[in-house]
């Protein structure tokens, strides 16, 4: 095979993935003087990031004057299920306000407090109103902010260009990827001295998800096949709330705003349930009386906050639990209602795109009557195994940040966290990158066999005479996970979900997509299907592996969080063999100063934070 | 669920033809949705673009019966059950194949507009000082999902093939949106008249209509920027006192005591 027709494009650093994680790393990458290229698979600007509606959390303080990082980084432990990598949690919570306030400096109109400061509504998990937020649009804020500030930032822009694979030097570094445009179905080598790996998580590997056509779990798969180590791969977030009905929406993203807001879970017998289903480590700081409940809503300081806001696990399980037990909404939900909680004002006024979606996609209409909502696949909270602070993964050359990096969000991802992490992270990734790639003199080599290899793979599938439809493959992936790898799981499922999964790989040897190379959406869904493939086997193998329920993970055969598997996260690589190994690997000790913040009870961290406070102003 | 009729554009640019697919159709469903089906069943390699599926990325604009609209917010239950259902591209953007066309153009014009500078002096420690009735109206432009359904249906652009004199609806609320950005400093009237061709609007509101957030485009975006560059290049009164005192400063928003510096 000749390839040296194949156009090779040079940057000192380049990123692949253009949601808000994408983007903070190309803006910080390109202020630092090194040539950035980011490639993307969709249209600037139409990354997952834009679905996202809450908010983004960070310790401002504007609402609830007694925010405070150490109180964010708590709830972030504590929402993981203290599984989180420690400086992880500890360097979000710290930089999250700056690089909020930096993105209203370049151009973002959060919602604002009367004082005319950034407004924060308050979210699941969250101790203080503490998410900065434009109605229940904020994703869209936030990528719309970063795409018009970094077209100015002389990055290289290349949409609908899909990476393939990672290239390698002798050394074993990361110096390049081969892209495939989809316009053309031409290839492209894109040379690079580090590259960041922003590209989302695999959500799109269950039947039931929130997540569109993009999340395929390119990322942990190019580099599991490059040998970089996938982490906690077993935790994947339900959102307890996702559209139920008309079926073509099954999924679609009810924002947890609504409850954020004062919307209330009931079940088919009118019972707010989620009184029943508080967990002994958060009973302290939640209402249990809906009286309580509705002084928390009127504003009462000293008032608990409702249990709809625990955790989004806590929550995805009751809403489960409470279908399985028959008192499940008409289409095998919960209700979820607000109109009785806000008047029609307001709720046009803070959610106004929910009440949009479900006056168009359901003919409902949420200032009169309930929604019906049901778990949805989510979130990765694991992903590319990352160095806290430098975020590169065990491969030298390749950085990760963003949903597709693990570490961060522990067992369990609080909402709101997810878009400060793609601003903190993506910061630091930008960064890390640029400087890494500065200490190269120069681009290495690329090897001509990879690339060979690569392009032969991707392009074996347009050549077939016959062979399977990417299309109903994925379905049959998306079946099993839904099935066997749900939201709770056991021996049992787990290993029919592998071999399901081991079925469909065989499938997938035959894999044939009709039609040319130009703009093939068969042909791309099966050049995505072998990372959803990848992503599928390593988190059904980590779940197998992980005997115990903590977080996201629930294993109904082992119920409850075990001490010994707080000791470990699973890693997951390619051996030697070409077959997936995976491993505990023994995590490093809490800084004792961090530990001792996120293990402190509530009432004895908000005094010392209001003396701390008391002291700098003396 | 019933069996329906679609004709689908299949093609490129310099040639191509509608072809008719039958789809059973559930309760629920959107355009979308049979567009999926028929990639699954039929057509594999039916080209279309789409992402969230719940009318917030813009991706899936496209022509249904000749009406501009996001394609995962179209309901099927809109058409008549007998009704053939005729699907075209984007009649104003070059097509690339089927349902998907070349969209770089208004990334260009993007391109074009000077980012937002806001004042110095608005900052505090915590922060920029802006209050809700201050951004209300800029928060409106900043709902669009830039689906370019205005800019596609803009009889400037769409009819009159003048894309190089007018940078079109979606491009003026965004100018729309930093000029009234109440902490924004930058001048970008200049090029709004000259360049961006802010006189070719007129005022058809076509573009508002197929807003699919319901942005009130015209009336609250454009004109209002019209009128700025009137008042600016056409008023003698202003142009005499611009040239005497100089151009106006803007008013900032009051910041409260307790937020001061020292």
């Amino acid at each position: 095979m000749d390839i040296s027709g194949i156009k090779t494009i040079e940057h000192d650093v380049l990123i692949v993935g253009a949601g808000g994680a994408g983007l903070s790393a190309a803006i910080e990458a390109s202020s630092r003087g090194v040539s950035t290229g980011i490639v993307m698979k969709s249209l600037l600007g139409k990354a997952h990031t834009v679905m996202a509606e809450g908010g983004m959390a960070a310790a401002l303080g504007n609402v609830d004057a007694r925010d405070h990082w150490k109180i964010h980084f708590r709830d972030t432990m504590r929402g993981g299920k203290f599984l989180n990598v420690w400086r992880m949690a500890e360097l979000h919570a710290k930089l999250a306000p700056d690089r909020v306030r930096l993105l209203e400096e370049w151009g973002a109109v959060f919602d604002r407090t009367r004082q005319g400061l950034i407004n924060q509504r308050n979210f699941g998990g969250h101790r203080y109103p503490r998410l900065a937020h434009v109605g229940d649009r904020t994703g869209l804020e936030m990528i719309r902010t970063l795409q018009d500030h970094g077209i100015h930032q002389g990055i290289q822009v290349y949409m609908e260009c899909t990476g393939l694979d990672l290239l390698k030097n002798e050394q074993g570094e990361v110096n390049g990827i081969v892209c495939m445009w989809r316009e053309t179905g031409n290839f492209t080598i894109f040379k690079a001295k580090s590259i960041i790996f922003a590209t989302g998580g695999g959500g799109k590997a269950w039947d039931v998800t929130s997540n569109s056509w993009e999340y395929t779990g390119d990322g942990f798969a190019m580099a599991y096949e490059a040998g970089a180590d996938l982490m906690d791969l077993e935790f994947n977030q339900f959102h307890p709330t996702g559209m139920v009905w008309p079926l073509s929406v099954k999924g679609t993203l009810v924002t947890e705003s609504v409850r954020g807001e004062g919307g209330i879970l009931l079940n088919s017998e009118g019972t707010r349930f989620m009184f029943n289903y508080i967990p002994d480590r958060f009973k302290s700081e939640t209402a249990d009386t809906e009286e309580e409940a509705a002084r928390w809503l009127a504003g009462d300081q000293n008032a608990r906050r409702p249990p709809e806001l625990l955790t989004r696990d806590v929550v995805a399980r009751a809403i489960n639990d409470e279908v399985k037990a028959g008192r499940g909404s008409k289409h095998g939900g919960a209700y979820l209602n607000i109109a009785t909680q806000r008047s029609a004002e307001d709720i046009k006024r803070k959610l106004p795109s929910m009440y949009h979606q479900f006056k168009v996609l359901a003919e409902l209409d949420i200032t009169k009557e309930p929604m019906e909502v049901g778990p949805t696949c989510h979130y990765f909270m694991g992903g590319i195994r990352v160095d806290a602070d430098t975020t590169m993964s065990s491969l030298s050359g390749l950085f990760a940040c963003g949903e597709c990096a693990a570490g961060m969000h522990g067992a369990n991802r609080l909402g709101g966290n997810s878009l400060s992490d793609l601003l903190v992270f993506g910061y630091l990734s930008g960064k890390n990158a640029a400087e890494y790639a500065q200490s190269k003199d120069s681009h290495s080599n690329i090897d001509q066999d990879q690339v060979v290899a690569i392009i032969k793979n991707a392009t074996a599938i347009l050549n077939r005479e016959s062979g399977s439809n990417p299309y109903l493959l994925h379905e049959e992936l998306e079946q099993n996970m839904q099935k066997n790898v749900g939201i709770i799981r056991t021996r049992e499922t787990l290993e029919a979900g592998i071999a399901g999964i081991e079925t469909i790989k065989e499938s997938y040897q035959s894999v044939r997509a009709k039609g040319a190379s130009q703009f093939n959406p068969g042909w791309h869904e099966a050049l995505a299907m072998r990372n959803l493939i990848i992503t599928a086997e390593a988190v059904a193998r980590a779940a197998l592996m992980r005997e115990e329920s903590r977080g996201a993970h629930t294993r109904a055969d082992f119920p409850g969080e075990q001490g010994y598997w707080h000791q470990y996260n699973i890693v997951s690589s390619k051996g030697d063999d070409g077959q997936m190994h995976l491993r505990k690997a023994e995590r490093k000790k809490p800084d004792p100063e961090l530990e001792r913040i996120a293990k402190s009870t509530i009432e004895d961290l908000e005094k010392e934070v209001a003396q701390e406070r008391t002291t700098v102003n003396t | 669920m019933a069996r329906r009729k679609f004709r689908i554009y299949r093609g490129d640019n310099e040639q191509g033809q509608l072809t008719d697919y039958n789809v059973d159709v559930q309760e629920g469903m959107v355009v979308l949705d049979v567009i999926h089906r028929i990639q699954a069943e039929e057509a594999e390699d039916l080209a279309v673009r789409w992402n969230c599926k719940a009318g917030k990325c813009g991706s899936c604009s496209m022509e249904i019966n000749g009406k501009p609209k996001l394609s995962c917010m179209t309901r099927m239950n809109e058409y008549k059950e007998d009704e053939t259902i005729t699907i075209t591209p984007l009649k104003s953007f070059p097509i690339l194949k089927d349902l998907v066309t070349d969209v770089s153009w208004n990334y260009e014009q993007n391109e074009r507009i000077k980012p937002v500078k806001l004042a110095p002096e608005a900052k505090t420690d915590r922060g920029y000082v802006m209050y809700q009735k201050d951004v209300d109206r800029i928060q409106e432009f900043r709902k669009c999902i830039e689906c370019y359904l205005c800019q596609n249906v803009c009889h400037i652009i769409r009819d009159h093939e003048k894309k190089d004199t007018f940078i079109g609806p979606r491009f003026m609320i965004r100018v729309a949106g930093l000029e009234m950005h109440p902490l924004d400093t930058e001048d970008r009237l200049p090029e709004l008249k000259k360049e961006f061709g802010s006189g070719m609007c007129n005022i058809t509101r076509c573009c508002t209509d197929v807003c699919p957030e319901h942005i009130n485009i015209t009336d609250n975006g454009i004109i209002p920027m019209k009128e700025r560059v009137v008042d600016r290049f056409y008023d003698p009164v202003t142009i005499m006192a611009r040239k005497l005192w100089g151009p106006p400063k803007k008013k900032l928003p009051p910041i409260p005591e307790e937020l001061k510096k020292g």
